[in-house]
This record gives C-alpha cells, sequence and structure tokens, in this order.
C-alpha cells in the first residue's frame, strides 16, 4: 500500500543545495480567536445597545486551534481543507497582516504574495503606470522596476497594451501581470492561492514554469488551493485543515488521501 | 513576527513605505488630471472660479465692508479647502484599501497620510490662483509671507492628525463618514471664510478662539494680505493645536491599527 502512495514523478528538479533544514514559517501553538460579536457592529447604535446589554466581548469564534507546523527551505508545501476551514486565516497571519492570538508565527525571509484583481491595481491607469504602482506595494525601488520592466512586460504578453488603462484588460491580463510582478525577484517564499486560477490554460502553464524555476532556485511555495489534484501533482508535504483544527500533516498523498477519505 | 536587525529594518521599511507614498500620490495625480482638456488647470481655475461667485453673491448680499473683499474670501477658501479635502479623502482612506491590508503587510497611515499630502499638492495649486488675485488687486505682501512654510506644516500636521483619527474610527463606525460630511459644512460656516470676525457677537468671538481653522486662517490673511506678523502667543497657539491633535490621531491610529484587518 506504501508504494501506492509514492509520488509517479517530481514535479520539479531542485538545484543541489536549494533545500535545507533551515525553517522558513513555523506555527508554534497558534490560535486565531475572532470575535464575532463586535465584528457585526457597523454602526454607533448598534454598539450603545450592545454596550448596554452588556452582551460585547463575548461570542468567541476560533478560526484556527493550536495549529503547529514548520514549512523548510526550499519546500513546496501545500495546505488544503474545505471552505471555512481556516485556510485564508493561516495565510493572512503567514503575510503578517493578522497576529495570533495565542502562540507564535515566524517568518524568516521576503514573502511575495500575489495581488489579487483589484487589490493594488488601479483600473483608470495604464499597464506601464500600474507595473510601478504594484512595484512599490511590494516593496521594490524603482531602479529595480526600471530595470525589471521589459522582462514583466513581456512575460505578462501585455507589450501591444501597456500604454492602455487596465480597465479595458480581460481578468486574465491583469492576473498575467500581478503574476509577473510578484515572481520578477527570486522571493524567499511564494504564497500562491486561487488568485492564478483565473489565466488561461496556456498562461497557467507558463505560471507553474515559472514558480517550478523558482522552487528550484531555493524559493519556498506555500500552496493553498481547493483542488486537491493541483495540490496532489506539485507539492511534497501538505497540512490538512479542518474547522480551524490541524487535522493532519506529511507527505502529500497521505494527507490528500486522508483528506478525501475525510469528507 | 520576528525581525533580525531592527536597525536595518527601519531604514528599509522606511525607504519601502516612502516609494509606496510616492507611487500613491502620483495614482492620484494622474487620476485625477487624465483625460480632461484643461488637467492641472482645472486646480487653479476651480478655487479662481469659486471665489468670483462667492465675493459676487456675499458683496451683494451682506455689503461687507472689507478691503480686498475677494482675496479675503479666496485666501480663506484654500486653506479651509486644503484642511476639508484633506480630512475628507483621507477618512475613507483605509476602509478603501482594505483588499490591500488584508493581503500585504504595510505601514497602515500611509493612505491617510498619502490624501494629506496629495491635498497638499493641489493647495500648492490653488495658491497659483490667489497670486493671481493678488496681482490683479495689486496687494504685494512683505517679508512676513516668508512665514508661509510655517502656516503650511502646521496646517498640514493638523489635517493629518484629524485624518489619521477619522480615518480610524471610521474603521469601525462607518457612521463617522456621515457625520464628517455635516461637521465640514457647519465648520465652514463656523469660521471666517467669507465675513468679518466682528460682525460676530462677542461671545461668539470668544468661543471662535477654539477653532482651530480660525486661527490659521487669520494667519495666512496676516502674512498674505495684511503684512502683519502674528504674535509670538499666536504662533504658539497654531504649533499647539497643530501637534496636539497631530498626536491624538496618531496615538488613536496606532492603538486601533491592528484590529483594522477584522473590521474592514
Amino acid at each position: 500500500m506504501a508504494e501506492d502512495l509514492q509520488k509517479s514523478e517530481t514535479w520539479v528538479e531542485k538545484d543541489p543545495g536549494a533545500t535545507s533544514d533551515e525553517a522558513v514559517i513555523v506555527f508554534d501553538h497558534v490560535d486565531m480567536i475572532f470575535n464575532i460579536a463586535s465584528e457585526q457592529l457597523n454602526n454607533l447604535k448598534e454598539y450603545f445597545i450592545k454596550l448596554v446589554r452588556r452582551e460585547l466581548f463575548f461570542e468567541e469564534f476560533k478560526a484556527l486551534k493550536d495549529v503547529s507546523f514548520t514549512i523548510h527551505r526550499g519546500e513546496v508545501y501545500g495546505v488544503v481543507g474545505s471552505n471555512g476551514s481556516g485556510k485564508s486565516t493561516l495565510l493572512k497571519l503567514v503575510a503578517g497582516v493578522l497576529e495570533p492570538s495565542n502562540g507564535s508565527v515566524t517568518v524568516n525571509g521576503t514573502i511575495a504574495p500575489i495581488i489579487e484583481l483589484g487589490a493594488g491595481f488601479d483600473f483608470e491607469l495604464t499597464a506601464r503606470e500600474n507595473v510601478y504602482l504594484n512595484g512599490a506595494l511590494l516593496g521594490y525601488s524603482k531602479q529595480f522596476i526600471n530595470e525589471n520592466y521589459e522582462r514583466i512586460i513581456d512575460f505578462a504578453e501585455i507589450r501591444d497594451f501597456q500604454d492602455m488603462p487596465i480597465k479595458n484588460y480581460s481578468s486574465g491580463m491583469v492576473a498575467r501581470i500581478a503574476f509577473a510582478i510578484a515572481t520578477v525577484t527570486t522571493p524567499d517564499i511564494l504564497v500562491v492561492d486561487e488568485a492564478l486560477s483565473v489565466g488561461d490554460f496556456r498562461f497557467q502553464e507558463k505560471c507553474e514554469n515559472r514558480i517550478k524555476e523558482l522552487v528550484a532556485h531555493g524559493t519556498t511555495l506555500l500552496f493553498v488551493s481547493h483542488s486537491i489534484e493541483q495540490v496532489e501533482r506539485v507539492c511534497e508535504r501538505a497540512l490538512w485543515i479542518e474547522k480551524g483544527v490541524a487535522r493532519m500533516q506529511g507527505p502529500v498523498l497521505e494527507v490528500c488521501e486522508a483528506y478525501r477519505q475525510g469528507i | 513576527m520576528t525581525t533580525s536587525a531592527q536597525g536595518d529594518m527601519t531604514r528599509s521599511e522606511f525607504k519601502k513605505n516612502w516609494g509606496v507614498l510616492s507611487a500613491l500620490v502620483s495614482k492620484d495625480f494622474k487620476r485625477k488630471y487624465r483625460r480632461s482638456v484643461l488637467g492641472i488647470v482645472w486646480s487653479i481655475l476651480n478655487p479662481l472660479l469659486m471665489m468670483i461667485i462667492m465675493s459676487a453673491v456675499f458683496s451683494y448680499m451682506f455689503k461687507f465692508n472689507i478691503e480686498h473683499f475677494p482675496l479675503y474670501v479666496i485666501l480663506g477658501n484654500i486653506l479651509f479647502g486644503f484642511m476639508s479635502t484633506a480630512t475628507c479623502t483621507a477618512m475613507t482612506s483605509i476602509v478603501d484599501s482594505s483588499s490591500l491590508i488584508k493581503k500585504i503587510r504595510i505601514e497602515k497611515a500611509i493612505f491617510p497620510v498619502e490624501k494629506v499630502i496629495f491635498a497638499l499638492l493641489n493647495f500648492g495649486f490653488s495658491l497659483i490662483a490667489a497670486v493671481c488675485v493678488m496681482i490683479y488687486l495689486q496687494v504685494f505682501p512683505s517679508w512676513q509671507v516668508l512665514l508661509l512654510p510655517v502656516l503650511v506644516l502646521f496646517v498640514t500636521l493638523f489635517s493629518m492628525g484629524l485624518g489619521l483619527l477619522i480615518s480610524a474610527l471610521g474603521v469601525f463606525f462607518r457612521d463617522v463618514f456621515h457625520l464628517w460630511e455635516v461637521l465640514i459644512t457647519a465648520w465652514t460656516y463656523a469660521t471666517p471664510l467669507f465675513y468679518p470676525m466682528d460682525l460676530l457677537e462677542p461671545w461668539m468671538q470668544q468661543i471662535m478662539q477654539f477653532n482651530p481653522m480660525y486661527h490659521y486662517v487669520a494667519y495666512f490673511r496676516d502674512i498674505m494680505m495684511y503684512g502683519v506678523l502674528p504674535s509670538g502667543m499666536e504662533h504658539l497657539i497654531c504649533l499647539g493645536m497643530a501637534v496636539v491633535t497631530f498626536l491624538v490621531g496618531l496615538l488613536v491610529f496606532r492603538k486601533t491599527e491592528k484590529k483594522f484587518i477584522l473590521y474592514v
């Protein structure tokens, strides 16, 4: 049986030295608690009513319960789980936009998030202007973008449209720019979630090749997807979370098999 | 989150924040003037047209005895306009950039601060309009005009403080957005922008002393059209109001910013 769970082929050939035991992302007994009661309040009236009734600060919701895992340098790590299982919360903790209620999250290295459609883009501006805007948001210097501008445009295949406002672009084109900008450097950690699924088949393949290139050079890939097949194909190890609890972690095929059985 | 070299970190953080700030200002700039024939000229034309309307209406209706009334109006209007645009745009800046805040780790104060800086830029353009009026009316300021940067600093700090404060509060209570619009309108009339101060009852003049915008507008007119050097006391009041507002805004922002992501 154990034989069946072996991967038939490795997704990427890594450079020697691309992987190491150095921990890049460490979750240590992480709890993430949200206070639903106060989150539903959107105006002062509700706030005061709740305050008077002393209903404030009571209803708790644990999005993550005692989650611990470690991702090492150069690893391709998948996170699976059904809707509302805590995947996005986990990603936000990695990105550093949320802080854990208990426990600790340690991230060593630069993170390249793929900024989704609409977030780091302004639809009135041209693709060229958006490349600079998005680049600045990711922390690139202007000089760095100047030097790499051509590569970004070429990778996104938008050379003929670079001076057109992106409101006229298709969603796939915008996703291509976002991906091209995020991966123009070799980040320590690349976070890939559903944002990529907008591109067409050929571009997805291109993205996958670029991700492989980065991973071969030592980038740690954190991959979050609904598609178990994709996770199985791409990742080496995986974490399955359900209702905020880490149900299982280990080699990807075992985890995905258990996840399939579990749901 | 652990950071390794703290000193190194703050320096590169600063560089990054500066990059984001200038990218956002240039974005706003392009957005504002794209596809309008006159483009940036509107920033100069707009206060001029407003001044013509207001001075026509008010000099006809009230017959105030104010020398160089158009200049009196335009100076008050552009300075007050700077503060009101700055605070109104800063107010929604956090909520508007929710998708970014949820995705990447970024200094959140950049968003309201950027709006204030953009308003400051536009204030610079409308100053050109004021200068046009001064030339037309043959009112030339003397050396006191050199104090203009000091005043601009005061009003910028003051606006930043308010912007930080209401942008943070607005995340938790959207009521603030509606309330502020009303407040700004009330504040416009409560500041002597187009009427003389001595029109007011003595008790109203007393209350006016607590209106920071009254002090800033008076300071502005003193150095631009009356050639008067504001007193040391006046400087202290202007500085104090700016610094206190800024610190309060910054403090509230810093205390609450970690929770933004849960509410935006």
